[in-house]
Order: structure tokens, then sequence, then C-alpha cells
């Protein structure tokens, strides 16, 4: 149950709110704010020229061309007028002025706030070595990356995947499916390395070969190589991987310069509580930019996720209208590469054992962390079951029977 | 474009017009029906966008998929009526579709 929070300093009524960032997380507080009362004024700066989208599909249904643009909307245009939303799309905001409550923007405009919500998001990490900006090596995070991608993604084009995590597979399951010929070179011994068990590692670095993908691990770039445009990728074992195109999915990096620039407090991410507050009581901040307690794990976490975003802007709106409801969830994510949909729930850093429950061979399994024997996260490939069953059984910290848990004819809710 | 009628959770009707080509939540979605989440944005990997369908058009749908049956067993009080709605194309002949969101999405 979300924590109704009695040292929450009532707020005075409040005139005007400005939003910085179009993302997840900037377009829910609008619907959040605006759904339960807020009648100032509110205004969304984005970077972006588009209206707030949705990223997810970006590298795959709308990398493939299987959907269009105005489908990533969360709202067509009306709504916003609909709901008196003032919308400066296509500017960014190079200065907060926390002292005089103003955001001032590219242009030289300064927009003065009441209060002030920060979805700034994340940004691909960028790689530095020697030929990282020729030409035809991308990133993957915006709109704006997707047509150059995908003017090169001719059938039989060479595509070397730099990183196999979420992006870097999703976006390799993607450019095979378009007929390219994929490689992906991962630094670490297995693919998705920091977020899932190795059998769930193993499972999905066999799915992509099995469609075609070369999956390289230990492979260290060191270098790019072309004349006036990416020809080869140069590994740090001397491997040489011909490239039409490049795309690099290294991880992300909080966006806080706004934030720290101003003097906020910042640490891998804009340090917010629970009621998404910043150091400033004023300035309030949500999603993936956010360094914020997890009050299930006792300790902070940066999450980039779709659901902490919603959640933590509903969590920011509700705080700004006076109704503070602290932010207690347990964080999800998923990904789906070819037919297969992986959904993890909860924070597997900190446990004592790994439970596999199924086989992988038939293409439904779960990983189930334990620590003492309160579980604390789960993997499901293709097994919904058993990630519905996690959600409830982590929120409640409930105590698993191992002996149950590894019996795969018990169900996971039922092996307390 | 057909004309679906939803009623949202605090019981208020709407009425929207969807262009053939998206998906039910697609629609609601951008015409701001109340209650239509749609976290995963129609991947079928989060059961956000459940609604349920009045019986008398169940028959006119497309039936679930395996996919799709899987996670609305994951959505909060599912039905026999029930559907996730990035699962669902508009086509002309659901003009006048009724459907009702449930009162929360996710459990």
């Amino acid at each position: 149950m979300p924590i109704e929070a009695a040292s929450v300093p009532r707020s005075p009524i409040i005139s005007s709110i400005l939003i910085v960032g179009g993302g997840q997380a900037g377009a829910q507080a609008i619907d959040t704010l605006r759904r339960e009362g807020f009648g100032g004024r509110l205004v969304l700066i984005g970077d972006e020229p588009q209206l707030p989208y949705q990223r997810p599909p970006l590298s795959k249904k709308y990398l493939s061309g299987e959907m269009s643009a105005d489908r990533l909307l969360f709202r067509h245009r009306a709504f916003y007028d609909e709901h008196r939303v003032e919308l400066k799309l296509g500017f960014q905001a190079v200065r907060l002025d926390a002292a005089a409550r103003q955001v001032e923007l590219a242009d030289g405009e300064r927009l003065v706030y009441d209060r002030l919500l920060l979805c700034l998001g994340a940004g691909p990490r960028r790689l530095t070595c020697p030929g990282a900006a020729l030409a035809g090596v991308h990133y993957l995070r915006g709109l704006a990356d997707v047509p150059p991608i995908q003017a090169a993604l001719k059938p039989a084009a060479r595509v070397v995947v730099v990183g196999g995590g979420y992006i870097g597979l999703e976006t390799a399951a993607t450019c095979r499916h378009l007929g390219c010929e994929v490689t992906v070179l991962e630094m670490a011994d297995r693919i998705m390395n920091r977020v899932v068990a190795p059998v769930v590692s193993e499972y999905f670095a066999r799915e992509h070969r099995g469609h075609g993908v070369g999956i390289l691990c230990d492979m260290r770039v060191v270098r790019f190589e072309g004349s006036g445009r990416v020809e080869r990728v140069v590994c740090a074992d001397g491997s040489v991987h011909a490239a039409d195109l490049v795309i690099v999915g290294v991880g992300a990096i909080a966006t806080t310069e706004l934030a720290s620039n101003a003097g906020l407090a910042c640490d891998n991410g804009v340090v917010v509580d629970e009621y998404c507050r910043t150091s400033d009581a004023s300035i309030y901040a949500a999603g993936d930019c956010t360094n914020h307690p997890s009050l299930r794990f006792g300790r902070r976490v940066r999450l980039e996720s779709v659901d902490n975003a919603y959640e933590q802007a509903k969590t920011a709106a509700l705080c700004l209208l006076d109704r503070p409801v602290a932010h207690d969830r347990v964080p999800w994510f998923w990904s789906d590469q070819f037919d297969n949909k992986l959904l993890i729930v909860g924070l597997s850093q900190d446990f004592d054992a790994q439970v596999l429950r199924g086989d992988p061979a038939t293409r439904s399994f779960s990983i189930c962390y334990l620590k003492g024997r309160e579980l604390v996260a789960v993997e499901a490939v293709n097994h919904s079951k058993d990630y519905m069953a996690a959600r409830k059984l982590i929120a409640e910290r409930a105590l698993l029977n191992p002996e149950k848990l590894a019996d795969n004819q018990v169900s996971l809710k039922d092996s307390i | 474009m057909p004309k679906i009628v939803f009623t949202e959770p605090g019981g208020g009707r709407r009425e929207i017009n969807a262009p053939l080509g998206l998906t039910l939540m697609e629609a609601a979605r951008q015409n701001g029906v109340q209650g239509v989440v749609a976290l995963c944005g129609g991947a079928c990997m989060c059961a956000t966008c459940h609604v349920y369908v009045d019986p008398k058009w169940l028959a006119r749908l497309e039936p679930r998929e395996e996919m799709e049956e899987g996670m609305l067993e994951t959505a909060w009080e599912p039905r026999a009526n029930s559907r996730l709605s990035c699962q669902i194309q508009i086509t002309a002949d659901l003009d006048g579709l009724q459907v009702t969101v449930p009162q929360r999405q996710g459990q």
C-alpha cells in the first residue's frame, strides 16, 4: 500500500508548472496534473520537435517500417490544446536559475515557474575510440536517429552492433528480420550480462544464432576504420569485422547537466526522494534521469524503465498537487527479441541463490532470485505466469519454499 | 472513421473516431481515453491496455492469440470478455463498438 506522507509540507497554491522533457515521464505528468485538477499554466519544453512519443518501438516495429511515426504518439495535438498545455517543442532548455525560478531556452527566451518538473531522461553512452565519429556509426535513442539507419538497412547490408544489451539485441533482431547480415560485438563474456542470469544469456544467444545473427563475446572495440565512412570495426583481439553500418548500444547516461549546473544534488542522476522532490523545494524530477530510493529494496537506484518513468511522473504530479503518495514500486522491465518475450521484475544485484524453473529447451522458463528465502527478482522468458506471480510475491516480501520453487509442477504463486 | 464508445473508469462515456489502420489501444490513447495506459506500446508485454468488450461484439473481433491469452492472465480482473486493446485492429466493421475500461490496469 502507498504510504501517506505526514511529513510532507503543505504547498501553497501554485499557478504555473514547467516541465522540461517530453518523454514518457513528461507526457504522463501532464496527463495526471490535468486529470487531477491542476488549473494553472502548464508548459512542456522538449528538445525534440515531435509531440511526446513512446521510444520502445524505435528499435523494433518503427525501425522495421511496420509502424508509422503518428502511431508512436502518446496523445494527439488536440489533447494538448484541449488541456491548455503550452508546447515548446524543438526548444532546448540551456540554463536553470533556481533562485530566480527561471529556465532559459537556447533562443534566449526565459520562462518563469512556480514549480519545475525535470524529466530529462538519459542519453546514449558514446564511444570515443578512433573512428567513432565516422559516418555510418549510429546511436539509437530518438526518432531522428531512425531514418539514417533505415536508409542503410538494405537486404544483405552488413550491420555490426556494438553492445549486447537490450537495445543492441533488439536492434540486431530487427535488422536480421529485414535481411541484413548482423554481428553483435559484446565486451563482456556473455550478452545482457548486467541484467540477466547466465542461462538467460545463453538462451538468447542461441535464439539469435538460430536466426543467423553472429553473437561474439569478449570483443572490445578499439577503433573504426574507413575512408570517409565506416567500413570495418577492429577489436582488441585483432579481429576485423566488415561493416556497412554500425549501431552502438553500450548503455545510457542520465541527463543531468541542467540540474547539476544549477546546483541541484546529482549523483548518477538527479537525486530525489520518494516523492520525486529534488534538493530544491520548487523542483521535482521523474524518470530515467533520477537517482531515487527504492522503498522495497532499501537502497537508491537509477532505472531506465518505462514503468518507472510513468509511475514517478504520477508521484511527482500528485505531490505537486499537495496529495503526496510515496513512489513504492517493484521495478519491471521487458524486452522482445524475435518472438521471445523477456519480462524482468525486481532487482537481482543482491541475492543468495538462483533457481531455474522449467526447461529452456521448451522456450518457456524463469529464473528466480532468492535472498535468504525472500524472492527479490524473476526473469521470465515466454512465461507470463511466473512474471505475474513474481510481481505480487516480491512486493509482498513473500518467503518461498526453495524445494517447491524448483519444482516446475508447483506454480510460483504456490511456492510459499 | 468508425466510432468507438468507451466507458471510462470513472463511469464517463467517451465517443471517439478511430482511424483505420490503428489499433484500438492507439486510438484510445491518442484521444486521451482515461485508463488505457499501454506502457509497452502495443508489444503485448504489459497488459495495461486491458478492456472489456461488450459481449455482443466479441464474436465480430478476431479471436485472441496465445500471446494475448497469456498476458491477459496478468491483467487486473480479467473476464471472459477481456481483451488487450493493442491486439484489436480498427476496421470498418467495428463502427459502434462498445468497450469498458477497467477500474485499474496492472496489478
